[in-house]
Formats: C-alpha cells, sequence, structure tokens
C-alpha cells in the first residue's frame, strides 16, 4: 500500500511540476491550464498511452486533471464498443458524471453555506 | 532590475521587449518545488482513499472514480471556508491541476456571485472557470474516441 | 512620439484645495501611511452583506466626512464629480443620490481622481463652484469584476499589484486664500506601448505619464528640481523605476524628489508585490499624507499624476493592449498670510 502511495506521489508531483513549468513560461491562466491538461490526457488516451500510467500510479495519473480527460475518452471507446456510434456521444459524461456532478451538489451547498472571505494577501 | 540589452532609444516597437528585461521574472525553482510537493500529497492522498475504499469493498472500478470525487467535494468545502486560495497562492500548478483545481474553479465564483442571485448568479457563474474543461472534454473525447474507433476497428 | 503642438496645460488662479478626507481598509491602515487617514476600517465589509454595498457606503461616509471637515452643509456643494472601477461606475452614482447637488460621473480607471480635480478645477475657476471631487475602490470587488473570484486558487504574478481600498474626497472652493492651490493642469492623452499583461498596468502606464509630465514641462518652461515633490498615481515600483528612465532620456531627472503613491501605501511585508493601485491610490494618498504635508509647509509645490489603464476585461479576452493615460495637476501652497 505504502509503494503505491508513494507512486502516486511521485507521479502526480511531476505532472503537477509540468504544469507549473509551463505556466512559467508561458504566464497562462488558470481556465487554459485545466484545458490543456485535459485535453493532454484525452489524446494520450486516444493512442491508448495513458491506461499504462494509470495502472502503474493510480492517483498519480487519476487525480490531475488529465486523468479527468482520460476517463472521458475510456468511457467514449467504452460506449462505441457497446453500443455502436451513438455511443460517442454519451460514453464520456456517463464515465464522469460522478465526478461532475458531486462538483455540482457540492459547489452549489458550499456556496448556499459560506461567503467569500477578505483576501489578506 | 536593470535590463540586460542596451536600448539606444524606447519605441512602441522594443517596449514590450524592455519592459519584460526589466520586470522581476517568478521565482522558478521555488514555485516548481511547491507544485511538485503538493500535487504529489493531494495525489497520494487519493491514492491512500483509493486504497481504503478497496479495503472496505469498493469495486476495484468504481475505486479510483470515488477517490477523486471526494477530493472534488473535499475541495469544495475548503474553497467554502477560505483555505484553498491560501493553498493556490504558493502551490501554483500544485493546485490547479489536479481534479480539485477544477473543483475550485467551479465553487469560487459559485460562492462570489451568489449574491447576485441562485439562478444568475450561483447558478450561471459556476461553470465560468471550469466551463471550458467540460466543454473541451466532452468535444476531445468524441472526435479522440472517433478516431481511434476508426482506426482499430470497433470492438 | 510628436508633442501636440498644442498647449495642453491650462493655469488657474482661483480653485483652493479647501479640504480633503481619506477612508481607508483595513490593509491599507496597516501600511505605511495608516496615521495619515481620517477615518480606517476595521471590516472591509463595512458591515455590510456584500463588497459592493461597502463600497457604496465608503463613498457615502467619504462625501459626508470631506463636507462635515470642511465645516460646510451639503446644500453648500454645487457638484459632486466622482468616479469609481466598479462598471457603470455605480458606487459613486449610488453614494451621490444621497446628496442634492449635481453630479458628474468620470471615468478614466485608477486616473479617476485627478481627472475629476481637474474638472472639478474648471467649474471652480470659471464658476465659482464648490465641487466635490470624489474616487476610491476596493480590492474585493475589483477583483471579482476585473481578474478571478476570491476564492480561486491561483499564484500571484511578481509583476502584479493590489487594488487599494478606500476613497479619498476633496473640496474645491474659489475665493479660499491660505489653502493650497492648484495652480495648473495638462490634459493628458491616450498613449499604448502595446502592452498585453493586465498584470502589468504599471508598466503600461508609465508611457502614458512621461507623455504627460514632458508636455507639462515644455508648456510651462520648468523642471523636475523646481518641485519639492513629484508623485504619480499608480505605476508601482516596476512602473517607477520605468517612469525614472523613460525621462531621463528625455532629459528630465526624476531621480531625488520622486514618489509613486501606489508603491508607498504598502510595507514589504505585506506581500503587495508591486505596491498599490485602484482608483483610490492617488486618492487616499493625496488626500492625506500629500494634503497634510502641503498645510504643514513641508512641502510647497507638488506635481501630482493620475494614471490609469483603460483596458476592460473583454478586450482583455480579445487580445487588445492596454492603453493608457495620465493627467496632471500642479498644486502649490501660497504663504501663510491667512489660515486655510
Amino acid at each position: 500500500m505504502l509503494i503505491n502511495i508513494l507512486k502516486a506521489f511521485l507521479v502526480g508531483g511531476g505532472i503537477c511540476l509540468i504544469g507549473q513549468v509551463i505556466i512559467n513560461l508561458t504566464h497562462i491562466t488558470n481556465g487554459k491550464i485545466l484545458v490543456i491538461f485535459l485535453i493532454a490526457g484525452a489524446i494520450l488516451e486516444g493512442f491508448g498511452l495513458y491506461d499504462p500510467l494509470v495502472k502503474f500510479s493510480g492517483a498519480g495519473a487519476s487525480v490531475p486533471i488529465s486523468g479527468f480527460g482520460y476517463a472521458l475518452v475510456k468511457g467514449t471507446v467504452k460506449a462505441i464498443e457497446e453500443k455502436g456510434i451513438i455511443g460517442a456521444l454519451t460514453g464520456g459524461l456517463e464515465a464522469t458524471a460522478l465526478g461532475i456532478s458531486t462538483a455540482i451538489v457540492f459547489g452549489y451547498l458550499v456556496a448556499l453555506i459560506f461567503k467569500p472571505h477578505t483576501k489578506k494577501n | 532590475m536593470k535590463p540586460k540589452t542596451e536600448f539606444k532609444e524606447i519605441t512602441i516597437e522594443n517596449y514590450k521587449e524592455y519592459v519584460f528585461e526589466k520586470s522581476p521574472q517568478s521565482a522558478h525553482w521555488k514555485n516548481m518545488f511547491w507544485a511538485f510537493l503538493v500535487g504529489g500529497l493531494i495525489c497520494a492522498f487519493g491514492q491512500l482513499l483509493i486504497e481504503l475504499f478497496l479495503i472496505w469493498g469498493v469495486e476495484s472500478e468504481l475505486a479510483p472514480s470515488l477517490a477523486s470525487a471526494t477530493l472534488v467535494a473535499l475541495a469544495a468545502i475548503f474553497t467554502g471556508i477560505g483555505i484553498y486560495d491560501k493553498l493556490g497562492r504558493f502551490a501554483g500548478a500544485g493546485s490547479t491541476v489536479p481534479i480539485t483545481g477544477f473543483s475550485n474553479a467551479m465553487v469560487a465564483p459559485a460562492l462570489e456571485f451568489r449574491s447576485e442571485g441562485l439562478i444568475y448568479g450561483l447558478g450561471a457563474k459556476m461553470f465560468l472557470i471550469a466551463g471550458p474543461v467540460v466543454v473541451n472534454g466532452v468535444l476531445v473525447s468524441v472526435v479522440v474516441a472517433l478516431i481511434r474507433s476508426l482506426f482499430l476497428g470497433v470492438g | 512620439m510628436q508633442f501636440y503642438d498644442k498647449k495642453q496645460t491650462i493655469k488657474f488662479k482661483n480653485v483652493n484645495f479647501a479640504t480633503g478626507f481619506t477612508l481607508a481598509g483595513p490593509k491599507e491602515k496597516q501600511g505605511k501611511l495608516g496615521s495619515s487617514f481620517d477615518l480606517t476600517l476595521e471590516d472591509d465589509k463595512f458591515g455590510e452583506k456584500t463588497f459592493e454595498k461597502a463600497e457604496r457606503k465608503m463613498f457615502e461616509f467619504a462625501a459626508s466626512g470631506v463636507i462635515a471637515k470642511a465645516n460646510m452643509l451639503p446644500r453648500e456643494i454645487d457638484t459632486i464629480i466622482g468616479g469609481d472601477l466598479l462598471n457603470q461606475i455605480v458606487s459613486v452614482s449610488f453614494a451621490a443620490k444621497k446628496f442634492k447637488s449635481s453630479f458628474l460621473g468620470l471615468y478614466n480607471a485608477c486616473g479617476t481622481y485627478v481627472e475629476s480635480l481637474i474638472v472639478g478645477s474648471f467649474l471652480t475657476e470659471f464658476f465659482g463652484k464648490n465641487v466635490l471631487c470624489l474616487s476610491g475602490s476596493h480590492f474585493s470587488t475589483a477583483e471579482r469584476q476585473y481578474r478571478y473570484p476570491l476564492e480561486l486558487g491561483v499564484l500571484r504574478s511578481p509583476v502584479s499589484q493590489w487594488t487599494a481600498t478606500g476613497v479619498g474626497a476633496s473640496i474645491l472652493k474659489p475665493n479660499n486664500d491660505g489653502c493650497p492651490k492648484i495652480v495648473a493642469a495638462t490634459l493628458g492623452r491616450v498613449t499604448d506601448f502595446g502592452i498585453l499583461d493586465v498584470n502589468n498596468m504599471g508598466a503600461a502606464m508609465a508611457p502614458a505619464a512621461k507623455d504627460t509630465f514632458t508636455q507639462y514641462f515644455t508648456d510651462t518652461g520648468k523642471k523636475p528640481s523646481d518641485f519639492d515633490l513629484i508623485a504619480t498615481g499608480d505605476l508601482g515600483k516596476l512602473g517607477k523605476e520605468i517612469l525614472i528612465d523613460l525621462m531621463e532620456r528625455e532629459g528630465y531627472d526624476f531621480n531625488n524628489n520622486y514618489i509613486d503613491c501606489g508603491a508607498e501605501l504598502y510595507y514589504e511585508s505585506q506581500k503587495t508585490y508591486m505596491g498599490g493601485s485602484g482608483a483610490a491610490c492617488s486618492a487616499l494618498v493625496a488626500n492625506g499624507w500629500l494634503y497634510n504635508s502641503l498645510k504643514k509647509g513641508n512641502i510647497k509645490n507638488l506635481l501630482l499624476v493620475g494614471t490609469g489603464a483603460l483596458m476592460s476585461p473583454t478586450t482583455s479576452f480579445q487580445g487588445e493592449s492596454i492603453p493608457a493615460i495620465a493627467h496632471l495637476v500642479e498644486i502649490e501652497m501660497p504663504s501663510k498670510e491667512k489660515q486655510c
């Protein structure tokens, strides 16, 4: 178990490090970095390259936003296999429904309960 | 903050270059260190969750998604409490790139714009920053999966 | 850049800067000039539900405060002139609702305060009006409108500035000898040197400040050393350095008596990187520290330049560069025969 956690730490940290290097070089915004990593994960999985990374490091590859792209593509491919071409449109959101719904529900609840805080610095 | 090149004359054409040379640069090594550390820790925690879920009998297919969803929920709560932005202050990509960054990007504007009402404020602005992720995600996954299926054949 | 061959500097004889009043937020109170503010807030929500409501309340208090400090009644003010950073300048407009005086709303981003002094000076000089000039900003409202929601985890760029929270109010009166006088103003023009980075507004605005300063010095034949102090609104530390360099290349020495209001507001430990920015900057410093120094006689004359970055979030998203403007006022303290 500890080895898995260590692998997750190293790979996850590494992916974030790559992200930070990109931010340092290009000064792009939060939103764009999220999209770039998402697309990278999706395209890598398109070539079947992301799955081995997930098998090796577990959360280290599934927790970064590239893992979200990976999950979308994996779900879409599976849906095409099972349902034919219509699966292209259903598979992605189906596979990631848990994450998106959690974000919406918890986001809504949190926004109802809390208020934005003054920034000190 | 002395410019490295000698600028004989400052014109509109060379002003951007002049400013770039005079501007202090971000502390690259420090940023990279914290991004690696914080990002790694968040992922490590995610792995811990996966291990725990597996021990508690969750299906091995479901455990990673459940762990990510748990991180999303936790990030939402920390954003509400007001801690997550403090993390982002020094961790940079270490707080943005994990799925927790996506959650923070959804909750922060929802929180902020709630004063404009539940429908047009909270509801509409929730996807202000994270919207592109969902839109591009679906788009790219459709295209990639179609291409892959075309080339590799279905099944 | 070619100078506009018409003079842009206007001289005034009868514009008296009768009173200045400042209301500042908690972070400004903890800053270098904390003790110079008339009223400071412990809580930047000012007891209101939203930051926007707080900003409006700050404007109302500042306007009432300056009138009270001047021992005047609200009905003695002919016109309120002012602006803020929010869309449709709602903070100052809603605050002006509370007064029966006429109202002229302005927007020149962070250069709004000096712009209001200039427009006010026209009314005072040529029509004998008592004018209340008002300008301010609030960190939390500006951040959400121009940049990011407060709770979003972002790395701050090292060239970024901190929008100051506060409101500065001034009363301009004719026939009030003994007070600091606005003796000249130079109207600025829009310059754009191609800066795209909205985090680096100081760099975007420095060329505009240089343009206005050189216009003034050319129009009047004066030089930097003629003044006890030269101040810009919110170029920040980087913008200040750039301006000193730009002015040096024009043959003007800004190394000895030049400060930037934004760079003076905060301590290093407050992590504001390049310093303060916002429509509040020049207003807070001018109506507090600078006004007090003039009245005490520590400074006898002063050039104050308000600088503004004229972009919007839309233009930035659409890839446009940041145009900027700078307006100048020259303020003099006459010899002390009468009391202000």
